[in-house]
C-alpha cells in the first residue's frame, strides 16, 4: 500500500474521480499548469487538459459563482480557494447562493459543488493565511462541512463528497498537509460522511477535535497517559452533519469532555458541541466541559505559537475536568 | 488581444409609430411569432395591473411591475429550449414566452402548495428547471458569474447551447458583474449579457451608477462586443439578440447588450418614485411605449385587429381570474416541508427539529399571502 501525505491523498482522489467521471472539473487560481500553490492538483492539467482543470482569473466570487453555474448544469465542480482566509469575497455566493439553491428552488436545482480550501494556523502565515472559518459555514443551512486529519480520510472523504449531491466545504489542514503521512490504498474507497472516528479508547476524559488539532489531542492523550490519566480521543471528521451518537457514547462512558479547535472561542463549534452534550448527557457529566481554543483576537503573526492550542493546554483542561 | 467593437449608437428598427426606419435590418420573425409576442406582452401588462391591484388590496405581499420594459424581455426570442436563462426580477415576458404558465406565476406569488418553489421565496422569485430558467436571487448580480459557469459547462460538454443572463444597469456596479464579464471574456463562454438600462436602481439614477458614457462600453474592457439597443423596440431587441446568440453558438464568445428603456412605475410595490424623480418623466417615455410600437408595426403590416386585441385582453383576464381563484383555494405548503431540500437527505439534527416543530401547537400566519 502506498504511503501518502494529505496533499498526495487529495490529489489521488481528484485524479481517480476525474478518470471515472467526466463531469468532474477542477477550477481555481493556479490549479492548472502550476498544480496549485500547495501542489494538490499537480499533474491533473497534463492528464485531463485545460477544459477540466481550469486556471481562472483571480477572483474568488467568480470561482465559486462559475462553479455554482457549472453544478446547476450538471457538472461536478471542485473549486479550490487558495487559502480559507481568501474565501470571503465569495461568501455571498456560498451562503446565499450555493447553500440555498436546492431549497429556494423548491428542490429543482441541486448544486453539488465541493469547495476545497486549506485552512488553519501554525505555518507563520499571519492573519491572511491562518484562519479557521469553519463555524461560519456550519452555521449556514444547506452546507456540509468536512475536515479530514489524515491522508486516508482525506482521500476517502473527498471521494464521498464527490459522490453525493449537496454542497460541501472541504477544509484541508495545511499545517499537517505534509507532516501527516500514512498508508492510503491506491484503489477506490470511500469514508462515509457524518461519522466520527474514535482514534484511541480511554475511560476518564473524552477529547474531541478535528483537522490539525487531532494530532494535538493525541499528543495530549499521550502526556495524560504518562500522568496515569486515560483519555478517549475523537476525530469528528465531518462537522456538519456531525456524529452526535459517537460523541454521546464516549462522553457517557467517560463523564468528562474537552473540545479543542484553533478557531476563536466565542460562537466556535466547541460551544455548539458543549451545549448539545449538556442537553443530552448532563446526568453523565462529572465536571463542566472544557474548551481549548484560539482566542477571540485576529490571528496573530509573531505570537502565533501563543495563540494556537497545544498539548499542554489540553492536558491542563483534562486535569481541570478531573480536579473539579 | 481580440479586436472588439462597441456599438455606442443606439440600434433601432422601429420608429415611435412602429414604422421601420429606413435602412434598418428587420429580423426574420414569422408573423405568427409577432402575434404571439404581442399576445405575451399584453399578458405581462394585464398581469402586472391585476397583481399590483391585489397587492394594494392587501391580498399579495409584494409585487414588481415591468410596464414600459416589456420589449427587453424578448431578448430570449432566439433561444432554443435547451438553452439556459439566468433572469433578474423584471423579465416576466421571458418566462411566459418560455412556457411558464399563468398558474405557475400566480402560485409562486402566493407561495401556496402548488408554487414550483414550494413557498420558499417571496413573490417574484420564480424558478423553473423544466424550462432551464434558474431561480431568481434578490442580491443583484449573483446570477452573472453563475450564468458564465453554466456557459463554460456547455462549452466543456461540447454542446452548442447558449446561456443568457439579465440584470439592471445598477447591477453593473457590483463586483459580480465585473467578475462574471471577465471570466466570460477570458474563457470565451457562450453567454449573452442583457443589461436592462431602465434609468433607475430603485431611486438612484444612472449618472450615480457610472461615469462611463454608456453601460455597453464596459464590455470593451472584457474583450467582448458591447451593443446598445433601443430596449423599447421589439424588433431591434430581437435583431441584436439574434446576432449575440448566433455569435455565442458559433463559439465566438460572449456579448453584452445594453437595452435602453425606462421604468415607468416604482421599483416595486414598496416604492414611491414621486419622492425622487420628475413626475412628468414617465409620460415622456410613455410615447416610446414598446407595446404601442409593436401594435403600430402590426398595423402597418396589416396584422392588427382591434377586436382581436380586446379578445386577447379578455382571455388573459379570465385566465388570471381563474388562476387567482385557484391560488386562493390552495393552502400553504405542508408544515413538515419546511425542512425538505435543505439537503438531499434529512440529517439527524433536522429530523429532530422537524419532530419538535410538528409537536408544537400550529401557529397562524399574520399575512394573507
Amino acid at each position: 500500500m502506498p504511503t501518502m501525505n494529505i496533499i498526495q491523498a487529495v490529489n489521488d482522489a481528484l485524479r481517480l474521480e476525474m478518470a471515472r467521471e467526466p463531469k468532474v472539473v477542477v477550477l481555481g487560481e493556479d490549479v492548472g499548469k502550476f498544480g496549485g500553490v500547495f501542489r494538490a492538483t499537480s499533474g491533473l492539467y497534463e492528464e485531463f487538459g485545460p477544459e477540466r482543470v481550469i486556471d481562472t482569473p483571480l477572483a474568488e466570487a467568480g470561482i465559486i459563482g462559475t462553479a455554482v453555474g457549472m453544478a446547476l448544469y450538471g457538472m461536478r465542480a471542485v473549486p479550490e480557494i487558495q487559502f480559507a482566509d481568501f474565501i470571503f469575497p465569495a461568501f455571498d455566493q456560498i451562503v446565499n447562493e450555493l447553500a440555498k439553491f436546492r431549497y429556494r428552488s423548491g428542490g429543482q436545482y441541486p448544486c453539488p459543488v465541493v469547495i476545497r480550501t486549506p485552512y488553519g494556523g501554525g505555518i507563520r502565515g499571519g492573519h491572511y493565511h491562518s484562519q479557521s472559518p469553519e463555524a461560519m459555514f456550519i452555521h449556514t443551512a444547506g452546507l456540509k462541512v468536512v475536515i479530514p486529519s489524515n491522508p486516508y480520510d482525506a482521500k476517502g472523504m473527498l471521494l464521498s463528497c464527490l459522490r453525493q449531491n449537496d454542497p460541501v466545504i472541504f477544509m484541508e489542514p495545511k499545517r499537517i498537509y505534509r507532516a501527516a503521512r500514512g498508508d492510503v490504498p491506491a484503489e477506490d474507497y470511500i469514508v462515509p460522511l457524518g461519522q466520527a472516528k474514535v482514534v484511541r479508547e480511554g475511560d476518564q476524559v473524552t477529547l474531541i477535535a478535528y483537522g490539525a488539532m487531532v494530532p494535538v489531542i493525541e499528543e495530549a492523550a499521550d502526556k495524560a497517559a504518562a500522568q496515569g490519566i486515560s483519555c478517549e480521543t475523537l476525530d469528528l471528521r465531518t462537522l456538519m452533519p456531525y456524529d452526535i451518537d459517537t460523541i454521546l457514547a464516549s462522553v457517557k462512558k467517560t463523564g468528562r469532555a474537552v473540545v479543542v479547535h484553533e478557531a476563536p472561542r466565542t460562537c466556535g463549534f466547541g460551544g455548539e458541541l458543549a451545549a448539545t452534550i449538556y442537553e443530552r448527557a448532563m446526568e453523565y457529566l462529572e465536571a463542566p466541559i472544557q474548551r481549548v481554543t484560539g482566542f477571540d483576537t485576529p490571528f496573530p503573526y509573531s505570537l502565533e505559537h501563543e495563540y494556537m492550542p497545544n498539548a499542554d493546554r489540553v492536558v491542563g483542561a483534562v486535569r481541570a475536568t478531573l480536579e473539579w | 488581444m481580440v479586436a472588439v467593437h462597441l456599438q455606442d449608437d443606439l440600434r433601432r428598427v422601429l420608429d415611435e409609430d412602429g414604422r421601420v426606419i429606413k435602412g434598418a435590418q428587420v429580423p426574420p420573425v414569422p408573423d405568427e411569432d409577432l402575434l404571439r409576442i404581442f399576445d405575451t406582452m399584453t399578458l405581462v401588462r394585464v398581469m402586472d395591473d391585476r397583481m399590483m391591484k391585489i397587492q394594494r388590496q392587501g391580498r399579495l405581499g409584494f409585487y414588481m411591475k415591468s410596464i414600459g420594459e416589456e420589449a427587453s424581455h424578448f431578448a430570449v426570442y432566439p433561444l432554443r429550449k435547451t438553452d439556459w436563462v439566468f433572469p433578474s426580477y423584471r423579465e416576466q415576458g421571458a418566462w411566459f414566452w418560455a412556457g411558464y404558465s399563468v398558474e405557475n406565476y400566480i402560485d409562486q406569488l402566493f407561495g401556496n402548495e402548488a408554487d414550483p418553489t414550494k413557498g420558499r421565496q417571496m413573490p417574484v422569485h420564480h424558478s423553473a428547471s423544466w424550462l432551464n430558467y434558474v431561480s431568481i436571487s434578490s442580491p443583484v448580480g449573483t446570477q452573472i458569474p453563475q450564468a458564465v459557469g453554466t456557459a463554460m459547462a456547455m462549452k466543456i460538454s461540447g454542446t452548442d447551447e447558449v446561456c443568457m443572463t439579465y440584470f439592471g444597469e445598477g447591477t453593473s456596479s457590483t463586483g459580480e458583474f465585473h467578475v462574471g464579464m471577465n471570466f466570460a471574456g477570458v474563457h470565451k463562454a457562450p453567454v449573452v449579457f442583457v443589461c436592462r438600462n431602465n434609468g433607475y436602481a430603485i431611486s438612484v439614477p444612472i449618472e450615480k451608477q457610472t461615469a462611463a458614457k454608456t453601460f455597453a462600453s464596459k464590455a470593451v474592457g472584457y474583450g467582448m462586443p458591447g451593443v446598445r439597443v433601443d430596449g423599447n423596440d421589439i424588433l431591434a431587441v430581437i435583431q441584436v439578440s439574434m446576432e449575440a446568440v448566433d455569435r455565442a453558438r458559433a463559439g465566438d464568445g460572449p456579448t453584452m447588450i445594453e437595452a435602453l428603456t425606462y421604468r415607468r412605475e416604482g421599483h416595486s410595490s414598496s416604492d414611491d418614485p414621486s419622492v425622487y424623480r420628475d413626475p412628468n418623466e414617465p409620460e415622456t417615455w410613455g410615447k416610446k411605449d414598446p407595446l404601442n410600437r409593436l401594435r403600430g408595426y402590426l398595423k402597418h403590416r396589416g396584422l392588427y385587429d382591434e377586436q382581436a386585441e380586446k379578445q386577447i385582453i379578455e382571455r388573459h383576464n379570465e385566465a388570471i381570474t381563474a388562476a387567482l381563484a385557484r391560488a386562493d383555494s390552495l393552502g400553504a405548503p405542508p408544515v413538515e416541508s419546511l425542512f425538505d431540500d435543505v439537503y438531499e437527505e434529512l440529517p439527524w439534527h433536522l429530523v429532530e427539529q422537524r419532530q419538535y416543530l410538528m409537536a408544537q401547537p400550529r401557529t397562524r400566519s399574520p399575512h394573507k399571502h
